[in-house]
């Protein structure tokens, strides 16, 4: 045996490479007992409960699908609203034509994708901070299409139709089902996306664009494919929120207020980790049930937090647990481990 | 008649966006920063003058002579404090920072001032007209926005070409590490250009806030004509952006003609129209 061999050999045997940390299999099992727990709860707490966590999984949802584009496409977007607005007007329409709404709900995601081909070639002639205020810009003009659309209630909105058949329980207990559908499809879709060759493209665009070009990774496929997955999410998440709350008004539905939570609860949950998202959400939903009778503080509060997390923890909490603890729910990298010495064949 | 007159109504508006954009392409074309406080910032300029003149009884003319400085130091202090740090963080940092410094400034003064309407009362001149023809009237208010947005911009051209540290500045916005080199230090630099913008902000708020009434959450629109009449214009021009913003002031003008419902849809569309046809804008100037 050479000595090149055997070096070969003996580096091969003392390292481990997996995708799953040691920590992995404890979480997978501890979320597939949370999943279940939640799945019960329409028959365990009362509506008030499910009704409030429907907000929650709808922020998780539009957290994950902005941290996709931002965090790991590098497409920082101030216009996802675009999309929400989109997609819960879609089940409007869909639910006039006879479309039962919860059904609608996912043909709002693929109307959503669909109204990304065109808007992303224009967005994506933007680059960089003038991307951001060019996707809202393009949100404003959906919004100012919309309302000119009197068979969608113009300026004033409309109402849902074709739920009003449903026993009001069941109608809580399905939205609130669906709520926890759309959030398990967003974390699962970003976590499987990033898992597969599209996770490495984008780790390699984010981290050297021109370089990742020059090894044939088509730097405009994947952000394409990025940008329409995250529009159908948000879509599919404006869809819930109208059949959540029965009717849908153009102004509050197409408002930049919607790219202010989603920015900051990943920003403060950590940009760039599966993880964040859902930290940051949880972490922005309490503060908001928390501070629900301060009114506007509250958002003065969360304004001030999220500059202060983009200056002092750029990586947001999920960052510091990962640095104090090394714990990574959804790993999409590698890991290597050295084998104990024991285990050393030679 | 009605078409010359929506013609030159939006170009002398178009003037008070060009001067409105000129913060934002300062901005980006030195630091690569684009503010999104920055309509919020116009605003803020718009309830200052109001609490002063309401709390203090002091003449308009008086009140706008201060807050225009007043904002210039304030610019230097938010560079120096707030934007000079998040510059080492990347440039999702700056973003997310004057996002940020949007949303406190829009509660702040929805707290402040409540959620109602306002107007800065500038008078008879911000009423009177004079007459060129029975269908096209020019008012008094419009023109004076016009001739000082010219004088602004004009200045701020010739503070660029002409003066040391206007040199200064462009170098920096070239290249910072060098300008440090010979002698710039890039944080005043950045300070002094941060001072600018908000100057003009202040100023186009004041102008804005005697036109047209204003609340504590127009900012955000307001930002979206700023950067269209930017991106129309071309980045890192100031003509450019003078021409951006007549553009964008008359195709509101124009489209408010055809339906009142289509003034700002007019204007997006425009804006749309450049990014698909010329997306390095109307007067391409040094690279983005």
């Amino acid at each position: 045996m050479s000595l090149t061999q055997s070096l070969t050999e003996r580096a091969a045997a003392a390292l481990d490479v997996s995708r799953a940390a040691r920590s992995s299999k404890v979480s997978t099992l501890v979320m597939a007992v949370a999943v279940a727990a939640l799945c019960a709860l329409p028959f365990l707490v009362f509506a008030q409960v499910t009704d409030t966590l429907v907000n929650l999984f709808v922020l998780i949802a539009l957290a994950c699908m902005w941290n996709l584009l931002a965090g790991f496409g590098g497409l920082v977007s101030v216009g996802q609203q675009a999309y929400i607005g989109i997609g819960a007007y879609s089940v409007i329409a869909f639910a006039d034509l006879g479309v039962q709404p919860y059904l609608a709900v996912l043909l709002a995601a693929v109307t959503c994708a669909i109204f990304a081909v065109p808007t992303s070639w224009l967005a994506f002639r933007l680059r960089g901070d003038y991307f951001a205020v060019g996707t809202w810009v393009i949100a404003e003009v959906y919004r100012l299409l919309v309302v000119r659309v009197s068979s969608l209630g113009g300026a004033s909105g409309k109402s849902l139709t074709g739920l009003s058949g449903l026993d009001q329980t069941l109608r809580g207990a399905l939205t609130y089902w669906v709520a926890l559908g759309l959030a398990l499809a967003s974390i699962a879709g970003c976590y499987l996306l990033l898992r597969g060759r599209l996770g490495l493209s984008l780790m390699a665009v984010r981290d050297e664009e021109t370089a990742a070009s020059s090894v044939g990774i088509d730097v405009r496929r994947a952000k394409l494919l990025v940008y329409l997955v995250s529009a159908a999410g948000c879509g599919a998440a404006g869809g819930v929120i109208t059949v959540s709350s029965l009717s849908v008004n153009p102004d509050a539905i197409f408002s930049v207020q919607w790219s202010a939570y989603m920015i900051f609860i990943v920003v403060i949950g950590g940009i760039g980790y599966i993880e964040g998202p859902l930290l940051g959400a949880v972490v922005f939903f309490a503060l908001q049930q928390l501070l629900s009778d301060y009114g506007s503080w509250y958002l003065i509060l969360l304004g001030a937090i999220g500059m202060a997390v983009a200056l002092w923890l750029p990586r947001g909490l999920w960052g510091l647990v990962r640095d104090r603890t090394g714990l990574s729910l959804f790993p999409v990298g590698y890991f290597v481990r050295t084998r104990a010495a024991d285990a050393d064949p030679t | 008649m009605d078409f010359l007159n929506a013609l030159i109504q939006g170009l002398l508006i178009g003037g008070l966006y060009a001067l409105f954009a000129t913060g934002l392409s300062l901005m980006f074309g030195v630091m690569r920063i684009v503010n999104l406080a920055h309509g919020d910032l116009a605003v803020v300029a718009s309830f200052l003058a109001l609490a002063l003149i309401s709390g203090t009884g002091l003449p308009l003319w008086f009140v706008l002579v201060v807050t225009v400085p007043l904002f210039a130091v304030l610019g230097y202090l938010t560079q120096r404090v707030l934007l000079q740090k998040s510059l080492k963080s990347g440039p999702l940092a700056t973003l997310l920072v004057t996002f940020g410094l949007s949303i406190v400034l829009q509660n702040v003064l929805l707290e402040m001032f409540s959620a109602d309407t306002r107007t800065l009362d500038g008078g008879s001149f911000a009423t009177g007209s004079f007459e060129i023809t029975g269908a096209i009237s020019i008012g008094y208010l419009s023109l004076a926005t016009f001739v000082l947005a010219a004088l602004v911009l004009t200045g701020i051209q010739l503070f660029l070409s002409r003066t040391g540290l206007g040199r200064m500045l462009r170098a920096s916005s070239d290249d910072p590490e060098t300008a440090n080199l010979v002698g710039g230090d890039s944080r005043h630099i950045y300070g002094i250009a941060t001072a600018i913008a908000f100057a003009t902000v202040a100023l186009a708020g004041l102008m804005f806030a005697m036109r047209s009434s204003f609340d504590p959450s127009i900012g955000p629109s307001r930002l979206i004509f700023a950067f269209e009449a930017v991106v129309i214009g071309g980045l890192g021009s100031l003509w450019g952006t003078l021409l951006g913003g007549i553009i964008l002031g008359v195709t509101q003008s124009i489209g408010s003609q055809i339906d009142p419902a289509l003034t700002l849809l007019a204007g997006h569309l425009i804006f749309l129209a450049v990014l698909a046809f010329r997306p390095q804008g109307l007067i391409a100037g040094r690279k983005a």
